[in-house]
């Protein structure tokens, strides 16, 4: 996978949501990122697969695994990058993201990595500029690529996802990452249960196509997959929760309570955790734990998605 | 000038009834309706305007609109506002009060008449805030600013929060002849939402906007108008449960009336889908069940009032992330469309569809208007009730085109706008419409 032959079937301009995806698109992203996974074992960590492509990682929002992610997907498949930060852009000289989008359209970027606070904005940067443009989170609503690399992970696990019981604790209604991962995971075929104080679902969270479990043994109790999500200690101002010390008491992943789990489950968590909040440290570096698995095949399933979006040739454009 | 609208057929919202008639219209007032085919000598300074197959309408009056000037003319002004009412069927606007400054003095009131008297086609009446600045801490001085022209009170879209304070003002302004206006939302509970919080709002990952928040103000309104008998005015109804709280109210004898506007009974949340910035306002586009409450609402009477909330917007507060997007739509060119198509559903009949754009909202503010009758001042609408057609933006009035009905399938339009006996607005081309 080095040269600029290689067919690809990925139709998608953008990677906006894993809404837009079929389980084909998906199975490919994850087939292409197995396959790619190997350049970060070599000694040598770069091809030059997208030599003289240039990528704009684009954060509206602070990150730090993410960005660095998708920074290290770029620069081992030799695109060029840049990187720019809501402190340092136009952002806080007051320019809308439509002027923006179009400045950097002029500049000819060949893919743009947004992230941002807003839901809708990266669909809003799609319309407006040429590069395709994937989404590293925006507002509530989703991030895809982090839904993409958690799949990939529970695949390389448990070798397929149809079938298997997932859970999902925490503050599902402000979390993207729950939303992405509750569309992929359906796709696939898992059977999702969300769980968490009522305060923390999102409306009517049934309409999504998942269970709604309020009882943390439930919530753990003959699942194949238990991911954690991490608490924003932020947010209790916005009276969703009195206190980490009452929410660790409910709702936190202890070895006692990973007892109900399958024997071979699997503990996941977007990062960045709150050690004895979510998940206690037993957990989060115990055996079952595959947390850094996930940080792994992050940077995996972000080249894949580099190359399929801007690498190869089209098969509308070869035929 | 005299003008004589012949071969019409005209819609009494009073009798309910709808008449072939000609309309002799001199020094501003309606001289005389009589049945067509009279014959009437013809003056020098008369014209003559075949309505065959149009409809003669009071002319139609708003009562919530935003005309945005002093402060915001960028957006719209009072005269911009003027010609989007009458090229919409409007006579008259009341013109809520967020400006700025703030209409909360008599010379900010005076100003506005003013404004309207020196490049307004239409008749404009303030409406004033309850508080100083809108801030729902002090109560604005009720009998100078009737005095100056304001017609009502209300503080809009910084909702008066202390209940008290509503007490108190609805007490004061029924002492000074005033209507109060109240947008009924309970912020605390509304804040950081942008749209109605529903299936979609869970499905696209968007902050909802509860159905409660303007429920519970509802409700509390309504217990305050029953506390000191004081009339209330239930600003843009968007639920079911608004509706069903004011339909009990009324049971009760209680003094209340209220308004819809025509986004409410035309479109539901599944609108902003794809994050349209256009169809983003508050409260927000809300369920299907709401809509199909606020039909019956219209239906029933419950709802008094079709009034557009006119909420002109430029690019620069549209053209953004769907969450900066500044709340409102515009409205006064697509609310006669729209209106009729409820008439065509049956949901309402023509009278009962005029008497929700005109009379009643005269009646609520008590200014002139919503009938056609010998000696009155002569403000009608002829109105093209089968014309098919769809809207453009650049065949707008307004300053702002921010309107989610752009590019839609539209039925009936205006053709002409009389406002005290003058041609305030004329459709220049023959065309169809079709195609457009």
């Amino acid at each position: 996978m080095t040269g600029g032959t290689v067919v690809s079937d990925f139709f998608h301009k953008d990677l906006l949501s894993m809404e837009q995806l079929s389980v084909e698109d998906i199975e490919l992203i994850l087939d292409t990122a197995e396959s790619l996974k190997e350049i970060s074992q070599r000694e040598i960590k770069k091809v030059p697969t997208l030599r003289g492509k240039s990528i704009v990682n684009f954060f509206y929002e602070p990150s730090t695994r993410t960005r660095t992610s998708f920074e290290l997907a770029a620069k081992r498949l030799s695109a060029d990058t840049t990187s720019l930060s809501a402190s340092g852009s136009s952002l806080v000289k007051g320019e809308t993201l439509i002027d923006t989008a179009r400045n950097l359209q002029a500049m000819s970027p060949d893919l743009i990595v947004i992230r941002h606070s807003s839901t809708g904005a990266p669909h809003l940067l799609a319309r407006e500029v040429k590069a395709c443009v994937i989404n590293a989170g925006d507002g509530i609503n989703e991030h895809p690529t982090q839904a993409l690399l958690d799949l990939l992970t529970i695949r390389e696990k448990k070798g397929s996802i149809k079938g298997l019981e997932v859970s999902i604790i925490g503050d599902i209604g402000h979390s993207r990452v729950a939303r992405s991962n509750i569309i992929g995971l359906r796709k696939m075929g898992a059977h999702v249960t969300i769980a968490g104080p009522p305060t923390m679902m999102p409306y009517k969270a049934e309409t999504l196509g998942v269970e709604v479990v309020h009882d943390p043994e439930k919530a753990v109790a003959g699942k194949d997959v238990v991911m954690m999500l991490r608490i924003q200690l932020e947010r209790q101002s916005t009276l969703l929760f009195p206190g980490a010390r009452e929410y660790a008491s409910f709702f936190g992943l202890t070895p006692t309570r990973l007892k109900k789990a399958k024997k071979d489950v699997m503990i996941m968590h977007p990062g960045p955790m709150n050690r004895g909040v979510e998940i206690s440290s037993e957990v989060a570096d115990g055996p079952y734990s595959v947390i850094l698995d996930q940080v792994t095949n992050g940077v995996a399933v972000r080249m894949a998605l580099l190359y399929l979006l801007i690498g190869g040739s089209r098969r509308d454009t070869v035929d | 000038m005299t003008l004589w609208i012949k071969n019409g057929r005209v819609v009494d919202p009073l009798d309910g009834k709808i008449r072939k008639a000609d309309i002799l219209i001199e020094k501003g007032t309606i001289q005389r309706i009589g049945p067509s085919g009279e014959s009437l000598e013809k003056g020098p300074r008369m014209e003559e305007i075949d309505a065959s197959g149009k409809l003669v309408v009071p002319g139609l009056i708003d009562m919530h609109v935003h005309l945005r000037e002093p402060g915001h003319e960028y957006k719209e002004t009072i005269e911009t506002g003027g010609m989007a009412g009458v090229a919409g069927g409007f006579t008259a606007l009341a013109c809520m009060p967020n400006t700025e400054p703030v209409n909360d003095s008599s010379s900010v009131t005076e100003f506005i008449l003013t404004q309207a008297r020196a490049s307004c086609p239409l008749r404009v009446y303030p409406i004033a805030a309850v508080s100083l600045g809108q801030k729902g801490e002090r109560l604005t001085e009720f009998g100078d600013l009737k005095k100056a022209g304001a017609v009502a009170v209300s503080d809009d879209g910084h909702p008066v929060k202390n209940s008290e304070l509503m007490r108190r003002a609805l007490e004061y302004a029924r002492f000074h002849g005033l209507s109060v206006i109240s947008h009924c939302e309970e912020t605390d509970l509304s804040r950081g939402g942008c749209m109605h919080e529903g299936e979609i709002s869970t499905r696209i990952g968007l902050a909802g906007i509860p159905a409660a928040s303007e429920e519970i103000m509802v409700f509390r309104d309504v217990c305050l108008a029953k506390l000191t008998g004081c009339p209330v005015h239930i600003a843009h109804v968007s639920t079911r449960g608004s509706v069903d709280i004011i339909r009990r109210a009324k049971e009760d004898g209680v003094p209340v009336t209220a308004e819809t506007a025509p986004h409410y009974f035309t479109l539901d949340h599944t609108a902003v889908m794809g994050y349209r910035t256009e169809a983003k306002m508050n409260p927000p586009l809300r369920g299907p069940e709401d809509v199909a409450a606020i039909q019956q609402g219209l239906k029933q009477g419950v709802l008094d009032v079709i009034a557009t909330d006119h909420a002109p917007h430029s690019p620069l507060e549209k053209d953004l992330e769907f969450q900066e997007a500044a709340f409102g739509i515009i409205g006064l060119e697509t609310a006669l469309p729209l209106t009729l198509a409820l008439v065509s559903k049956g949901i309402l009949t023509l009278p009962e569809a005029v008497r929700r754009v005109s009379s009643n909202p005269a009646r609520i503010l008590d200014i002139p208007g919503g009938r056609l009758r010998e000696g009155l001042p002569a403000d009608l609408a002829v109105v093209d009730p089968d014309v098919e057609y769809t809207l453009r933006a650049e065949d707008l009035h307004s300053k702002s085109h921010n309107s989610p009905f752009l590019g839609v399938p539209l039925k009936g339009r205006v053709d002409l706008t009389v406002v005290g006996g003058r041609i305030a607005w004329r459709r220049r081309t023959k065309d169809t419409g079709r195609g457009r």
